[in-house]
């Protein structure tokens, strides 16, 4: 669980942060309140907006979000408490005297008609010709209270520029309706501290550093903010058009990959409950869509997970057999592209750190524009590669210019999990309707490792399935591979492993605790980061960081809203479809032997892996100048 | 010319303006100690100066009460209300009072640290005030061990803003402290609990720390003499626009309009603002109220306009000074603003109907309502004060009958 | 930005913060020191107390573009700021504002050719019996008319 304290919250207001479920022996106990004419119990400290909701009253929020603290801004929450002059905000008073509450009084209706009325005024656009039609909140609550033209006129011309500087998100400030959110997640929630409001009065709005475009400041492009836009003021730079239309070029061969997290999501698109994997329906859809191959991501998170595994034992056995202190260690994983601008931008001495490793989404760019094109003899400029991704920053990462070691793009585009659903929904396709398929071979269907690398800890899992049991010769030893101290939500895991045993190649390893960390969130990067500097991470060996909170389940392509509640269920269904796979092993893929035997012969961390899995890092810095 | 700065005092009052010997109030508390000098205060009913008119011995009990290992005293001293310069004439000619106040707030609370947030148009100021406190340092009434009372430790430093209004709302001017956006916060938790730095803290206005030693030496009971039943003790109206002696006047509370009027010598008035640019605007009709918390509440300001002024245009004047004050984080004060500055602009223009016009005073009571802090809460009272009382004038009669469109 | 002039204004702000202390609560204290000496907290300034302190630059930004006496854009070596509220608006603001733009030949909001002056609009002086009223730096000066006004400008350097 992303904790409370685990997130950096302006002095001001921390002391607004009313801990849920409370520890009702510690402060008092429950206060009996009285809301609209029922008397209820609550414990002490529960705000008001928490006591109606647990009480069937709906309260409407804009600028409250379950993962950031409160802001109480907007005042769309407000109620009226007796005796008090003015109207409260729900979201932020916290319940401590057996006050009486009325939530829907003409006061109270008129308020938010009004707030409702002021917000859209100043709303750029109309609802018909915006993305976010029917799925935003400002919307919803127009809807909610009737509203039916302007009462306090419209502005008809816009007035910021849209920002689409950014390879990853795009930033449309005449949407925006200063909730906030972006700026709590940014700062608060992921601290990088890219946003914040800028200004005073009616000139307020949310801005970069000197008001620079998202490029230009250190934006790391996890997307958290758009999960978190209750409006269409933040969205991903959607490359959709451009797909359609190498689909229709019939010289084109366009294959996508689809990674593990959109299809434990996508469903959530098409009305359906969090928690379901789309996985064969998904295959199907693209399949109908156009796409003349379908592959699964996994592969290549098999294939990293050998890239990865490999370096990490060569890292051990520089650093125990041949003493080398040159030799980085811990080895922190390369997956998250987030998480890599986050480490180039505020880490940049640490880089050595990072596994050189490809992301899985770029190593199979790179295979696909080479081992696949030879295999199926297809001239690779003739390929586009498409990469289902839960992610904004993969939309960076597949532009870095040095993302191209197949001597083409090795990507074209990464598209996430809502711009999917919308050229399936175009299609006129619904995919909860669809029949399940397999994936196209060569790459068939991945084990389950890779599956899992969508949850928060699944990469450092799938890694020891397989190094533990390359220096040990056994299964991890786990009920049913389940290595419960990668799972879970809490923001930094720490567990080891003991090497025993050990097959003679590795007999170097023979007794060691294999020490690693998990975290996700980069501010919880941060703080393992920081842990780094310390000097207090010297007798671990593998670090696992995801950007995003969750994993890539709670990446920044995925649908939206986002709390913890919807990504433990996505994690849930990850997990459960894991199970269900017959290979779980990355090293056990048939497809990861022969792509060994047959393409990059020198084995992992071999020549031909190196030129095509690897790659460098940049030392950005903070500097913005 | 550059101002000579000690000319704004017109009337000497009985109670703020009257003898005081630095240090008998700070004395006087000692030998009273805690418990009494809170009963004390609470005799004296006094209430914040500042025009919210919350209880100051509540106040200090909340916080007095309050267990924490560190306790502030602030000085609100972000005079910013368009027509209010009162603090500016006490702390120039009267810092005395409103250290003492300090010291005396620092002790009852046990705070050891107090901090005056000096409105940084006030930054000419510094050098006297802080020359002030090094003497008090020196004569020991700062420091350590305050006229040798064991353990009576209490400094005072300034820190000055930096032009933003609303610092004068006191967890705006705590935010502003703590090097973030003057942006109020969320209330509850109130700053007698969690104030600077989330310590309990005392944040009261400069006039109302400027009558605590008054108070403590002479009593509550003479403090009390003034006033009305529910208004005890005098106040200080800062007095601007149309009349002959503008200035600072020490009156009772309860004082009428007229009466005020004729004291500072208005002539042909036409309507008076009383509280500033948040405070409401009476016509002549109403010059018969008195001002005092239960009736013409102000925090000081007192402008009058006199028969040639065009009240649309001084509606304008005060519409613009929110929509640039605002914080801007709340909706219905950031856009509730700039929708009634736009319906001033459209009433100019005679684009306007009265159903729009309604719309917009109801506008203006949902912000009294559901704005997050004073500003907001108060900045429609001009609107729609003005509006009502002054609808012949803006909307009835040719405004060009009016001589001087000045506004 | 020369090298040397970064370098020296590097050092003075870690010379501020160690005197005001690295503490959020410090922030404004030293953006209102930088703002005095430099006129302006430049994007380097910003960036160099941003990393001193611990926070982001954008808060920097952010905070700095809250408050009116703070500025991110170079100023004149003085500033002038006229009261516009309303009792310096009815005292004669007007009068006052005409002249001034016209012996200096700028608008408010601008700054003189030779850096000598830049002129502002401000709010309540809380000079209001004493109106109009304007601020140089911190000094204020009052019961301007325009001539009066003008004398005052171009007697400063």
């Amino acid at each position: 669980m992303l904790k409370r304290e685990n997130i950096r919250i302006p002095v001001s207001q921390q002391a607004l942060i009313v801990e849920k479920p409370i520890d009702t022996t510690t402060i008092g106990g429950t206060v009996t309140i009285q809301i609209n004419e029922k008397k209820v119990s609550v414990p002490f400290g529960t705000t008001i907006l928490d006591a109606c909701k647990e009480n069937q009253i709906h309260i409407p929020t804009l600028c409250h979000h379950p993962d950031l603290c409160i802001a109480g801004v907007c005042r769309i929450c407000v109620v009226e408490v007796e005796g008090l002059r003015t109207l409260q905000t729900s979201c932020s008073f916290p319940v401590t005297s057996p006050i009486k509450i009325h939530t829907s009084t003409e006061k109270v209706r008129k308020a938010r008609r009004h707030i409702i009325d002021l917000l859209l005024s100043e709303h750029y656009g109309e609802c018909y010709s915006c993305f976010r039609n029917g799925n935003c909140e400002l919307q919803s609550l127009a809807k909610e209270y009737g509203v039916d033209g302007y009462s306090f006129g419209h502005i008809l011309e816009p007035k910021y520029k849209v920002d689409k500087s950014s390879a990853a998100v795009i930033r449309d400030m005449n949407k925006c309706i200063l909730c906030k959110r972006c700026v709590r997640t940014c700062i608060d929630l992921q601290e990088v501290g890219v946003l914040e409001a800028i200004n005073r009065g009616h000139e307020t709005h949310v801005g970069t550093f000197l008001d620079k475009p998202l490029a230009d400041v250190i934006c790391i492009n996890c997307g958290q903010c758009i999960n978190r836009c209750p409006t269409a003021a933040l969205r991903a730079n959607d490359p959709s058009d451009e797909i359609w239309n190498a689909i229709d070029d019939p010289k084109k061969h366009v294959v996508i990959q689809t990674a593990p997290s959109p299809r434990a999501a996508i469903g959530e698109e098409f009305g359906i409950e969090p928690g379901h994997s789309f996985t064969g329906e998904l295959n199907t859809a693209l399949r109908r869509i156009g796409f003349d191959k379908v592959f699964d991501t996994n592969f290549t998170a098999d294939l990293t997970i050998m890239e990865e595994g490999t370096e990490l034992l060569r890292r051990l056995k520089k650093a125990v057999v041949e003493k080398d202190s040159s030799v980085k260690l811990p080895q922190f994983t390369s997956c998250s592209p987030g998480w890599i601008k986050f480490i180039e931008h505020f880490y940049p001495e640490y880089l050595d750190y990072l596994s050189s490793a490809k992301s899985p989404q770029q190593m199979f760019g790179a295979v696909i524009k080479t081992f696949y094109a030879k295999e199926s003899k297809i001239d690779p400029a003739d390929i586009i590669t498409v990469a289902l991704m839960p992610c904004a920053a993969k939309k960076f990462e597949c532009n870095r210019p040095e993302m191209n070691s197949s001597g083409f793009k090795d990507v074209d585009y990464g598209l996430t999990t809502r711009e999917m659903a919308k050229m399936i929904r175009e299609a006129g396709i619904h995919l909860p309707e669809m029949p399940k398929s397999n994936f196209d071979e060569p790459f068939g269907n991945a084990s389950g490792a890779g599956l899992i690398f969508g949850a928060t800890g699944g990469v450092m899992e799938a890694a020891l399935r397989t190094v533990y049991e390359l220096v040990t010769g056994r299964e991890v030893p786990f009920e049913n591979l389940r290595i419960e101290s990668c799972r879970g939500f809490e923001g930094i895991k720490q567990a080891s492993i003991k090497l025993e045993n050990c097959v003679e190649s590795y007999n170097f390893l023979e007794g060691v605790e294999l020490k690693f960390i998990v975290a996700h969130g980069t501010a919880n990067a941060k703080k393992v980061m920081e842990m780094l500097q310390r000097g207090e991470l010297s007798d671990v060996h593998f670090v696992e960081i995801m950007a995003c909170p969750g994993g890539c389940l709670g990446g920044g392509g995925q649908p939206i809203p986002t709390s913890e509640e919807i990504r433990r269920k996505r994690a849930q269904a990850i997990y459960e479809e894991e199970e269900g796979l017959p290979v779980r092993k990355s090293h056990e893929n048939v497809h990861i032997k022969y792509i060994y035997e047959n393409f990059l012969t020198d084995g992992p961390c071999g020549e031909l892996s190196h030129k095509l899995l690897h790659t460098h890092y940049t030392k950005r810095g903070k500097y913005i100048s | 010319m550059e101002t000579t700065l000690k000319t704004s005092k017109k009337r000497t009052g009985p109670v703020l303006f009257s003898n005081y010997q630095q240090a008998d109030g700070i004395k006087k508390a000692i030998e009273l100690g805690r418990e009494n000098i809170l009963l004390e205060l609470k005799n004296s009913g006094l209430k914040g100066r500042g025009g919210a008119g919350f209880s100051t011995a509540t106040k200090w009990m909340l916080s007095a009460a309050a267990n924490a290992e560190k306790k502030f005293i602030v000085c609100n001293a972000d005079e910013g209300e368009p027509g209010t310069f009162k603090d500016r004439v006490l702390l120039l000619e009267y810092p005395e009072l409103v250290f003492d106040g300090m010291v005396i707030a620092g002790f009852t609370i046990g705070a050891k640290t107090g901090i005056v947030y000096l409105r940084g148009e006030y930054e000419y100021m510094l050098p006297s005030l802080e020359g002030f406190l090094n003497n008090m340092k020196e004569e020991n009434l700062l420091g350590k061990n305050i006229l040798e009372k064991e353990g009576f430790d209490f400094d005072i430093n300034i820190r000055l803003g930096s032009g933003a209004y609303v610092c004068g709302e006191e967890t705006a001017l705590i935010e502003s402290l703590e090097g973030y956006r003057g942006e109020p916060r969320n209330r509850p938790p109130f700053p007698v609990n969690t104030g600077y730095l989330g310590y309990p803290t005392i944040v009261n206005n400069v006039e109302t720390l400027a009558s605590i030693p008054h108070i403590i030496y002479k009593g509550g009971e003479w403090f009390k003499k003034n006033g009305t039943d529910k208004s005890k003790g005098s106040k200080l109206f800062s007095v601007s626009g149309d009349c002959r002696k503008p200035g600072v006047y020490e009156l009772q509370w309860g004082t009428k309009i007229n009466e005020l009027l004729d004291i500072v010598e208005a002539k042909n008035c036409k309507a008076v603002q009383v509280g500033g640019a948040s405070g409401v605007c009476l016509p002549k009709s109403q010059f018969n109220r008195s001002l005092a918390y239960e009736d013409a509440v102000t925090g000081g300001s007192i402008i009058i306009f006199d028969e040639s002024r065009n009240m649309l245009k001084i509606l304008k004047n005060f519409m613009e000074f929110f929509v640039e004050e605002s914080c801007g984080q709340c909706t219905p004060c950031r856009v509730g603003n700039t929708k009634l500055l736009e319906g001033v602009e459209n009433i100019e223009k005679g684009e306007y109907t009265f159903s729009y016009i309604n719309k917009l005073k109801e506008l203006g009571k949902t912000m009294q309502a559901a704005s997050k802090c004073g500003l907001g809460q108060s900045s429609p009272n001009s609107f729609i004060s003005i509006l009502d009382n002054f609808k012949e004038e803006i909307f009835y009669s040719n405004r060009k009958g009016i001589k001087n469109v000045k506004a | 930005m020369l090298v040397v002039e970064k370098n020296n204004l590097s050092y003075e702000i870690e010379r501020m913060i160690k005197e005001y202390g690295n503490d959020r609560q410090s922030l404004l204290q030293i953006l209102q020191a930088i703002q005095k000496k430099y006129k302006h907290i430049s994007d380097f300034a910003q960036q160099e107390i941003a990393r001193l302190m611990n926070i982001h630059p954008v808060e920097v930004y952010s905070v700095i573009s809250f408050y009116s006496f703070l500025s991110t854009e170079p100023k004149g070596r003085n500033i002038v700021r006229l009261c516009k509220t309303i009792a310096c608006d009815m005292a004669g603001k007007d009068a006052v504002e005409i002249a001034v733009k016209r012996e200096l030949g700028i608008s408010f909001g601008e700054t003189t050719n030779d850096q000598r002056i830049s002129l502002e609009y401000t709010n309540c002086l809380g000079m209001c019996n004493e109106g109009p009223a304007m601020l140089i730096n911190e000094k204020v000066y009052t019961h301007l008319d325009p001539e009066m006004a003008v004398n005052i400008l171009n007697e400063i350097k």
